[in-house]
């Protein structure tokens, strides 16, 4: 089985996010950068696949040469080999023919992309690269058994959970669930090493629209302090008669 | 060349959300001088979208589409816009349509915007607010192609009642076997309860709160509220409960018109999956938690004594105005 893991390259969790050039970018000054948590289920669940099933493992990229150290990092976590799309991820569509001109060319029988990457929150490459090539696709994937061609996924629904049957080839966009969080891995000297030696293929993007821009950003309105209460009653009051939420 | 929007129905009923983005594809077909078409599968009460702006009900009755299959409702939904030579869709946030409209999004080719939260500020470029950065910031996005769909935020923009005469058409769009090449073998789902994604009041425990035998006042409050339950990340991770109740950047957003956290710190990645939410109340004992930063209101104290006594005190003034 050849498995493909998209990777997004995101600020980390915790980052303070702020804005530059009159509001029209992200500020990157003093932002760590990490593979979206989304995607990091979904390569630990692809390194199952390869250390149980037999499978090999590509991971891929859109970006700039700066996003190489956090493909490299999924290569000293056992990728076998990565590719890097040059080219700005500008929006989920153009993001998506990009990564399904990669797949095309590599014929892959799985397809793990996070359900959504945590920056932008498009939420949609998963979906529309599935559709471009015609492969079956689940979202918001919890679990994910492949015996042959035969698959079977869980996805989460609101108010639960759905199994689903289907067959390869498949895109999944996955998440938490996917693998426990105690399961994924921290690369450790041996995979670093390891990783220097392996292929990093840059390929030149396809000619392709953007669907969408963003124009200029903003962050939330400052809050106003918490009100304090030191009963009950008070905030019951409050919630009823000045929120009105209750 | 109306406005479509897709009003998302279970077990045959219009879901509350239908009405929202019905509200906000009226709102969108003022701005732009025209009307509001919808489209309802299997639902047996699209009249009462006339109560919301929509003038016009395409309603599909197929025993197939009874669970939602995400590329077979796609393929209905990209037949209905083409029918109607719609340039402007407008879809739910649920976990349902966030799963079906990239597909719609690629059929149409599309430019889609998911997390709107208010109406397009702009006709020419086409431009909306969304919220980004997993809600630590907002974007404002222009859709640059001819087709466009708005995926807009859960309460963001609220119901609003515009009473109008519905006409209602049946719909049938051609879908076949190969749309449902995925298939729903099992649904595990909490029946007749709030869900995090459509509930005006989410009720949130961390791990202030020791251990899942603890959960027992956690739900009897979301019960006293009508509210859905959530925790946060370290509680999923510890098992205490679902994953599918995680809040938070990795977890699931809330965006509810009340999020009451129980025990809950504050992490930078929990408070922004809240953030949309209006009004945020904390309890706990750690006066510094940094949640009373992003709070509206707070109380100070022991969750195993205020939470009791609250519950006490909400069935009483659910009694009063009964």
């Amino acid at each position: 089985m050849k498995i493909l893991v998209c990777i997004s390259n995101v600020p980390d969790t915790t980052s303070k996010i702020n804005f530059t050039d009159g509001d029209t970018k992200f500020d990157t000054n003093g932002v760590q950068f990490v593979i979206n948590p989304n995607d990091e289920f979904g390569l630990t669940r692809a390194m199952w696949f390869k250390e149980k099933q037999g499978a090999s493992v590509h991971v891929v990229t859109v970006g700039t040469a700066a996003v190489e150290p956090t493909i490299r990092k999924a290569l000293a976590i056992g990728a076998d080999e990565a590719i890097r799309v040059n080219a700005e991820p500008t929006d989920g569509y153009f993001v998506a023919q990009q990564l399904a001109e990669v797949i095309k060319n590599g014929e892959y029988d799985l397809v793990i992309a996070g359900r959504e990457s945590i920056d932008y929150n498009g939420g949609m490459v998963p979906g529309i690269l599935a559709t471009l090539l015609d492969m079956n696709f689940v979202n918001t994937c919890i679990s994910l058994e492949i015996d042959g061609e035969t698959v079977t996924a869980m996805r989460e629904i609101d108010g639960g959970k759905e199994k689903i049957e289907t067959s390869l080839p498949l895109v999944i966009g996955g998440q938490k669930g996917l693998v426990e969080e105690s399961d994924l891995r921290i690369p450790n000297m041996r995979g670093i090493m390891m990783a220097r030696k392996k292929a990093l293929n840059v390929v030149e993007p396809i000619t392709a629209d953007k669907a969408t821009e963003d124009a200029k950003f903003e962050k939330p309105a400052p809050k106003g302090a918490v009100k304090l209460v030191d009963s009950v009653d008070a905030l019951v009051d409050l919630l009823h008669n000045e929120a009105k939420v209750i | 060349m109306s406005v479509i929007v897709y009003t998302e129905s279970e077990n045959g009923k219009l879901k509350k959300n239908a009405f929202e983005v019905a509200s906000y594809a009226s709102e969108v077909a003022k701005q732009m001088g025209t009307s509001v078409t919808a489209i309802a599968i299997n639902a047996s009460d699209v009249d009462e979208l006339g109560n919301y702006g929509v003038t016009k009900a395409l309603n599909v009755s197929d025993e197939s589409l009874k669970i939602f299959n995400a590329k077979a409702y796609a393929n209905t939904i990209s037949q209905a816009v083409e029918k109607e030579g719609g340039k402007i869709l407008i879809v739910s946030s649920s976990t349902d349509t966030k799963f079906m409209a990239p597909i719609v999004t690629a059929k149409l080719k599309a430019g889609y915007v998911p997390n709107v939260v208010a109406a397009p500020e702009n006709a020419s470029p086409f431009t909306v607010k969304r919220t980004a950065f997993s809600n630590k910031g907002f974007a404002h996005t222009e859709i640059k192609s001819d087709m466009k769909i708005i995926g807009v935020s859960n309460n963001a923009f609220g119901v609003h009642e515009n009473k109008v005469d519905v006409a209602v058409e049946d719909f049938n769009a051609s879908i076949s076997d190969s749309d449902f090449s995925t298939k729903s073998v099992e649904i595990d789902k909490v029946v007749g309860k709030a869900t995090i994604a459509d509930a005006d009041i989410v009720v949130s425990g961390g791990r202030g709160l020791k251990g899942p035998e603890n959960w027992g006042m956690v739900e009897e409050l979301a019960d006293v509220l009508g509210a859905a339950t959530a925790c946060s990340k370290p509680v999923s991770d510890l098992g205490w409960r679902p994953h599918g109740e995680h809040v938070g950047q990795t977890g699931k957003p809330v965006a509810s018109n009340l999020y009451i956290a129980i025990g809950i710190s504050g992490a930078i990645q929990h408070l922004a999956g809240v953030s949309s939410s209006k009004t945020k109340v904390v309890i706990n004992t750690d006066a510094e938690a940094p949640f009373f930063k992003a709070a509206d209101y707070g109380i100070v104290g022991d969750a195993f004594e205020v939470v009791p006594q609250l519950i006490e005190k909400l069935k009483e003034l659910k009694a009063q105005n009964a």
